[in-house]
């Protein structure tokens, strides 16, 4: 990070469309040079928030500041330094790329004699030397998404803002957006929203969780990854597999269910030492331990426990 | 400010003439007047007629039909204006740029008006050619360019307004011709009714203003007519895209 200036601020912002409430009170700070993971189910509301940040929808409370300027009340100034790529890629088929990154660059009132440069340096950032001549309508969906990747940066803005970014890219391309995403962070602020919850390990400082329109985590990465240490799930694989009653009989384990024909997935509370017990009783019984996994996945445990969970607790007590 | 509405009204020129769309339409545009034209000319060569003008008989009735002929046209043309920046999603990277509604909206509504003044002057040839063998009257052919200029124009402020309204270009189209054809029309809608209610529909119908600039009698009433269309139906675009953005 190179200083601490906050160039997102979110203050309380909710949105109603009609009775239907998309998010309520939601609430954080983005700094410079932080990627913020946006994580949350189908229709929790990520796409609503971004779309406010960016400019596209008005909040109908709360208020959005980029770089210090309200972006309602200081649009222009505020939206000179944002760049959004939504969920659909917004693209003009009939054009070709060149044709469509030189609008989109004077859209964000870039100098006419540096318009060439960005376009340039925009398409050689997302992989796009090649395609300049080519009909948006006629490139894959892969170079689609990242023509809208290089509409979004070709101002270099202070605030890049992207709904799902790697959908639709194949590993390699995913690659290299994560590798272009993290030499914009070094001195812009980027949000991304995403699916997969390894792009968030891997890329972001910060997560945010977001369900029913609320934020249910906010955490930097350092901390979630204190946390994985201590793990809450294990599997195990057993040649001589007991009853699962007798699994749950050990002090500390919640829960525990059978993956395949001789490996157990086990949760447990991590502050006691069920884990130990466990271990020493495969032994001990001869259970013919031959497999144990600690579950790494903790952010992915959190996301089910947070967004799930309540549904899940829900499920368990009518079984019960 | 202007750099903003030129940038959007060129790009939508650009864009239109990249569909063959806009080509098709003026060909068609072309086609049909120069049948009526070839009509009036040989109606206006017969010797019952020679009593009225060439300009009042071929180029007024001329631009009459254009008009007509716009009426059928202008929906196809105005229908995509907003609905494909939403189908596209295009409309979102326009509000997240630093560009407002209003200049958004006089853009398109500018750049749809210069691909009408291209089709009228395409249509003004065909009288044009005239002037090489006869004397015609230049004062009524200026009233009918600009009454004609000044109705697309309202036509296109009209479409522009219904597009913003759905996210289907046919049902922006089909609504547009209803609406059109409507005002074109509402003076008949007066003709049993009493005397002052005749007067309000025959003066809210698109055609009679057009009818008396195409007679060469230029009223400035008429002009400022179409143009309080255009900036009615504007700023209701403009509200409308506004409204969207805040509840929709």
């Amino acid at each position: 990070m190179i200083d601490n200036q906050i160039l997102i601020s979110v203050q309380e912002l909710s949105r109603f469309y009609g009775q239907q409430r998309a998010i309520e009170n939601v609430s954080f700070n983005v700094h410079r040079g932080e990627i913020l993971g946006f994580l949350g189910p189908n229709g929790a509301g990520k796409s609503t928030t971004m779309q406010i940040i960016a400019g596209a929808l008005a909040a109908s409370h709360g208020s959005v500041s980029i770089v210090g300027h309200d972006i309602q009340t200081a649009a222009r100034l505020a939206k000179q330094h944002i760049g959004f790529l939504p969920e659909q890629p917004p693209l003009y088929s009939d054009l070709t790329v060149d044709e469509f990154l030189n609008y989109a660059a004077r859209l964000r009132n870039i100098d006419k004699q540096k318009i060439s440069e960005s376009i340039t340096v925009a398409k050689q950032r997302c992989g796009l030397e090649d395609v300049g001549k080519r009909l948006i309508q006629n490139l894959s969906k892969g170079y689609k998404q990242r023509v809208g990747i290089a509409q979004a940066i070709i101002h270099t803005p202070s605030v890049i803002i992207l709904d799902e970014p790697t959908s639709g890219l194949d590993p390699i391309q995913i690659h290299e957006i994560r590798e272009l995403m993290r030499e914009l962070a070094e001195d812009h602020s980027v949000i991304l929203s995403t699916h997969i919850l390894s792009e968030v390990q891997s890329l972001c400082d910060r997560v945010l969780i977001i369900n029913q329109g609320n934020i249910v985590l906010d955490q930097s990465l350092e901390q979630l990854q204190e946390n994985s240490d201590k793990p809450a799930s294990v599997e195990i694989g057993l040649r001589n597999p007991p009853a699962l009653e007798a699994l749950l009989e050990i002090d500390g384990i919640n829960s525990a269910e059978s993956a395949t024909d001789s490996t157990l997935k086990i949760n447990f509370d991590p502050e006691t030492d069920a884990f130990d017990t466990l271990v020493e009783k495969a032994v001990s019984e001869k259970w013919g331990l031959f497999k144990l996994i600690a579950d790494d996945t903790s952010l992915e445990s959190i996301f089910m426990q947070l967004t799930y969970g309540e549904n899940q607790a829900q499920l368990n007590e009518d079984e019960g | 400010m202007i750099n903003n509405i030129k940038l959007i009204a060129v790009n939508e020129l650009r864009r239109l003439f990249k569909s063959p769309l806009a080509w098709v339409i003026l060909a068609v545009i072309q086609f049909l007047i120069a049948i009526f034209f070839y009509l009036l000319l040989s109606q206006y060569l017969q010797p019952a007629s020679a009593a009225t003008g060439l300009t009042e008989v071929v180029v007024s009735g001329m631009y009459q039909i254009a008009g007509v002929i716009m009426l059928l046209v202008s929906p196809l043309l105005t229908m995509r204006l907003i609905t494909e920046e939403r189908r596209l999603g295009t409309i979102k990277l326009l509000y997240s740029s630093p560009i407002s509604i209003t200049e958004l909206v006089l853009g398109k509504y500018i750049g749809m008006t210069a691909f009408y003044c291209l089709a009228l002057i395409m249509i003004s040839l065909m009288p044009a050619s005239l002037l090489f063998g006869a004397q015609l009257d230049l004062g009524q052919i200026a009233g009918g360019l600009i009454g004609l200029l000044l109705l697309m124009s309202s036509f296109a402020a009209i479409g522009l307004f219904i597009s913003s309204l759905t996210q289907s270009p046919a049902i922006a189209a089909i609504s547009t011709f209803g609406v059109l054809f409507l005002l074109w029309i509402i003076n008949i809608a007066g003709t049993n009714a009493s005397e002052r209610t005749a007067e309000i529909f025959s003066y809210l119908s698109l055609l009679n203003h057009y009818n008396s600039l195409l007679n060469g009698v230029f009223n400035s009433a008429d002009v400022i007519f179409y143009i309080l269309v255009s900036v009615f139906f504007i700023v209701l675009s403009i509200w409308r895209l506004d409204a969207e953005r805040t509840h929709g």
